[in-house]
């Protein structure tokens, strides 16, 4: 069985992974006092500065034990990556670099941010949303990759 | 008792993609085509998490501490820099040639990245 099989619904299988994504945060900053932010947890492992290492390495654990734990109660959904290896290296560099100078990616300024009405959150959100729009317009649209 | 809750957090993070359906890139990439067969479901995700995290983080920001004892780390800047603007810009380009933002990449079973490297 799948989950999105008996939610029939792709919104709604959106909005509760939302609402247990939204849950997480929440633990994280009541209990923790931190963002769930990926990109800075990840990116906390490699600064020398950041003597805090532990609870990063069990967050990212946690993650990773993740797709396990779906898999006993449900088939994990299929997953198509439609980029190149050549495109996947390029972009993950894009990535890492322009989360780490704007200090967050999706979950932090996405999630954590907007939920905490931060200014540089909204337009962190607004701006990234904007250049994947167009990304994808013209690589999928005028590029025809 | 803060480490294991880290681990809780990532756990619960993690089925969330996965539930959502966003650590499949190509989903992502269907929200993110809005001159295709645009997939609103990423818009759903964000709504979900930011109602509960709206919630969450009203009281977080009255705190000095958290439940926990732990010093509440949130941010208090304010200034819209190069650095978050251009930043932000180069991170969605990137997003958008993958579909990959950073948390369905680092979920290593479902990330897949390294499925394609080892084959099997």
């Amino acid at each position: 069985m799948n989950l999105s099989d008996f939610t029939h619904s792709t919104y709604i299988a959106g909005l509760s992974g939302g609402l247990l994504i939204g849950i997480a945060a929440a633990m994280f900053v009541l209990l923790n006092g931190r963002i769930a932010g990926i990109s800075g947890i990840l990116g906390g492992l490699v600064q020398a500065d950041k003597g805090d290492k532990t609870w990063r390495v069990l967050f990212l654990l946690g993650m990773a034990a993740s797709p396990f734990a779906y898999r006993i109660a449900f088939n994990l959904p299929a997953v198509t990556i439609e980029a190149g290896t050549a495109q996947l290296i390029i972009a993950g560099l894009l990535v890492g670099l322009g989360t780490s100078y704007a200090s967050g990616c999706t979950s932090g300024h996405g999630v954590c941010g907007i939920s905490r009405g931060s200014i540089r959150s909204i337009a962190a959100t607004l701006t990234f949303m904007t250049a994947g729009f167009i990304t994808v317009y013209l690589t999928r649209h005028l590029l025809g990759l | 008792m803060l480490n294991i809750n880290a681990f809780l957090v990532g756990l619960l993070f993690g089925l969330g993609l996965i539930i959502s359906g966003m650590t499949d890139p190509s989903k992502v990439i269907g929200f993110l085509d809005l001159a295709g067969a645009w997939d609103p479901s990423l818009a759903f995700v964000m709504v979900g998490a930011i109602l509960i995290g709206a919630i969450a983080f009203n009281i977080a920001k009255k705190r000095q501490r958290s439940l926990l004892g732990a010093p509440m780390q949130l941010s208090s800047a304010t200034e819209l820099d190069k650095g978050l603007l251009i930043g932000s810009l180069v991170f969605g380009i990137g997003w958008g040639i993958s579909g990959f933002c950073p948390g369905p990449a680092v979920n290593p079973k479902h990330g897949y990245l390294l499925r394609r490297c080892w084959p099997g």
